[in-house]
């Protein structure tokens, strides 16, 4: 039973999400935005902003190649988080998580990384190597600023499942499978039973991601989750038209979008 | 009494714990479990040491230097030979212990990471030897470096994997075996090489490999009657500084951890992370690392394939902070001068990574007391790096 969501109001529906993933700097600081207004249009509910890491463990060749061009455009944990009062500036108005790896916010600090995502209106963190035992005090300073900290379960978190769903904040991210970021051919139709046990405990939406990569999957999940996640198709949208973005960027920001289209409809 | 690290949360102090995606938490669950339960049972305990004997080679020898001493003039040295082990170096001890323990999990197939090739070459002989499927990951430029271990993988039946990403080396090659874990989790045993990774990882590699040090105490007091002044071990993710200077932790001698300074710690191209690094997560734990501004882990350089990590075990980061253990740096070249040194002495070809700690005892032996007494862990033979050591040295022979 869903009770409520928040990231601090901006969540108008707690069915149907659409929360795509995008990596900040990806060519470009400036097509990011290009690219988050398109994802807005196409319907999504939170957008998930990646902070490129040089040794992503959770993620798969794709987000690693996106993630090396953005960290040869020169994007950081800071310079991502500043990219949020542009996205705003320029209409995008659903709620941004930061989807970052642990050791950035460690550099940073935990006290300036609360403090530039309160100031520079960012209303989620996601932490894929901080997993519930070490994220206690982090969880805590997320609560006290009004950032959601989205907690994730894996189909082999088992016991854990309930302790981390109860905690859940703004939606809970389900991993589909074990393994890596990155498209599959097919879905486990095990996700599903997967996905009813998480809603059992699960006060926020549920929503998928790992490996959906056709509108098949986003139609499967959909009958069963609050939302789906989705990266690493959407990261290679963005890269079948690398060469387009340099020469021809309307055109091929028009084919990106609607390939998006045809991936959610 | 020393505090007992590490605790329940995997934490030695400050460092350690388990930074890794969610996927991982029920494994290392399940690998903690298993390894408390082998622990504490005398039939696994006995099992691994009859393996360390009767295949392994163990106990190793403690060699007392006597050329070298006299021509140091200084202390009296001793090197424990781990380069006598099976496969040649230390890295069998640990890789035997993983290898019974994932049998007794019930898991036939393991993966395993590997720089310079040895943990990757022991790997492949358990593998071997118990009947247990084999990948190994290695980075494109470790594989180039260290043709005739990748060879000796394969011919063990291993599948060794190159990895592409970064600059080819180990930190790639531990990046690519995690992520493959993450997928393969269910039926695979990661085996780790190092005192690195998330909990348990660091406390089992260490209670693997503490065998070196136990043995070396035995041994030293047989031969001297008291405990060594000072013990070198080489550093890069550490397993064998552990080994050597956990069991004497809370004893008098002075412990030396020695790091690759590659070609100067104030050059960018070194792999000296205490003396260099700062606290961050790598490969699963909190521990010091090399990285920029930004938190980005920045690519280490050495002379040797198995120093070239830009992390350290978070024990040694412990040991670090607490100052029960000093750390020092020296340069490749000072590593090749003392591989020199040994072999023309002593008759004995070291690993470049083991004469990272040769070249800094070297330095402090002339230094000490006659009566003193120094023990270097000799933690490989140099067979593997013979094509680098033709490379650099072939005009000095």
């Amino acid at each position: 039973m869903i009770t409520k969501t928040s990231f601090q109001g901006k969540l108008t529906k707690t069915k149907d999400l659409f929360i795509p993933f995008v990596v900040a700097g990806d060519p470009t600081p400036e097509l990011t935005i290009e690219f988050a207004l398109r994802l807005q249009e196409a319907g999504a509910d939170v957008l998930e902003l990646g902070v490129p890491y040089s040794d992503p463990l959770a993620d798969g060749p794709t987000i690693q190649r996106a993630a090396k061009r953005a960290l040869d455009s020169g994007m950081s944990l800071r310079k991502a988080i500043e990219l949020v009062p542009q996205l705003r500036k320029r209409g995008v108005e659903i709620p941004v998580v930061i989807f970052t790896y642990y050791n950035p916010v460690m550099q940073l600090g935990h006290d300036e990384f609360f403090a530039m995502l309160s100031e520079n209106g960012a209303e989620g963190v996601l932490v894929p190597d901080l997993p519930f035992e070490e994220s206690e005090d982090f969880r805590k300073q997320a609560e006290e600023n009004d950032v959601e900290f989205i907690s994730l379960v894996a189909p082999n978190s088992d016991q854990r499942i309930q302790r981390i769903a109860e905690k859940a904040k703004g939606f809970l991210y389900c991993v589909s499978t074990l393994g890596v970021t990155g498209e599959r051919n097919e879905m486990s139709k095990e996700v599903l039973t997967f996905i009813e046990k998480v809603k059992e405990y699960s006060p926020v939406p549920v929503a998928v991601g790992f490996g959906i990569s056709t509108n098949e999957h986003v139609k499967l999940v959909r009958g069963h989750a609050d939302g789906v996640i989705i990266g690493s198709k959407i990261i290679r949208l963005i890269e079948n038209e690398l060469d387009g973005l340099e020469k021809e960027q309307t055109a091929a920001l028009d084919r990106f979008t609607k390939e998006l289209h045809e991936l959610v409809k | 009494m020393l505090q007992v690290f590490p605790d329940v949360k995997g934490r030695f102090g400050d460092f350690g714990g388990k930074y890794v995606p969610e996927t991982l938490m029920g494994p290392l669950q399940e690998l903690e479990d298993a390894l408390n339960e082998a622990m504490d049972d005398p039939q696994f305990i006995e099992e691994y040491h009859h393996v360390l004997e009767e295949y392994g080679g163990r106990p190793t020898a403690l060699s007392f230097a006597g050329q070298l001493t006299k021509q140091l003039d200084g202390a009296k040295i001793y090197l424990k030979r781990e380069d006598l082990n099976h496969t040649g170096a230390h890295k069998l001890n640990n890789a035997i212990g993983q290898a019974l323990l994932a049998k007794r999990m019930g898991k036939e197939k393991i993966i395993a990471e590997t720089g310079a090739g040895q943990h990757g070459v022991a790997s492949a002989t358990v593998a071997a030897k118990f009947g247990l499927a084999c990948k190994v990951f290695m980075g494109e430029e470790d594989i180039r470096r260290q043709e005739l271990n990748v060879f000796r993988m394969k011919l063990l039946g291993a599948e060794v994997i190159p990895v592409s990403s970064g600059n080819g080396t180990l930190k790639d090659a531990t990046n690519e075996a995690i992520r493959y874990w993450v997928a393969n989790c269910e039926d695979h045993f990661y085996l780790i090489g190092s005192v690195v990774g998330p909990h348990p990882y660091p406390k089992m590699v260490r209670n693997f490999q503490r065998v070196i040090g136990d043995e070396s105490k035995r041994q030293f007091l047989e031969v001297e009657d008291r405990l060594p002044n000072r013990i070198y071990a080489c550093v890069g993710g550490g397993s064998n500084a552990m080994g050597m200077f956990y069991p004497f932790l809370e004893d008098d001698a002075e412990l030396v951890g020695v790091e690759a300074a590659g070609k100067g710690i104030d050059t960018p191209e070194h792999a000296a992370t205490l003396s260099k690094g700062t606290p961050g997560v790598i490969h699963g734990s909190l521990t010091y690392l090399m990285q920029d501004e930004n938190g980005q882990i920045t690519e280490p350089y050495s002379i040797s394939a198995g120093l070239d990590y830009p992390g350290i075990g978070p024990e040694h980061a412990q040991l670090f902070q607490s100052k029960r253990v000093r750390y020092e740096a020296v340069t490749d070249q000072e590593a090749l001068d003392a591989l020199k040194l040994l072999t023309e002495t002593e008759g004995i070809i070291p690993a470049i990574e083991s004469a990272h700690a040769l070249a800094q005892a070297f330095k402090e032996a002339g230094g000490m007391d006659k009566e003193d007494t120094i023990l270097i862990n000799l933690s490989g033979r140099g067979d593997k790096d013979m094509a680098t050591l033709m490379q650099r040295l072939e005009e000095e022979v």
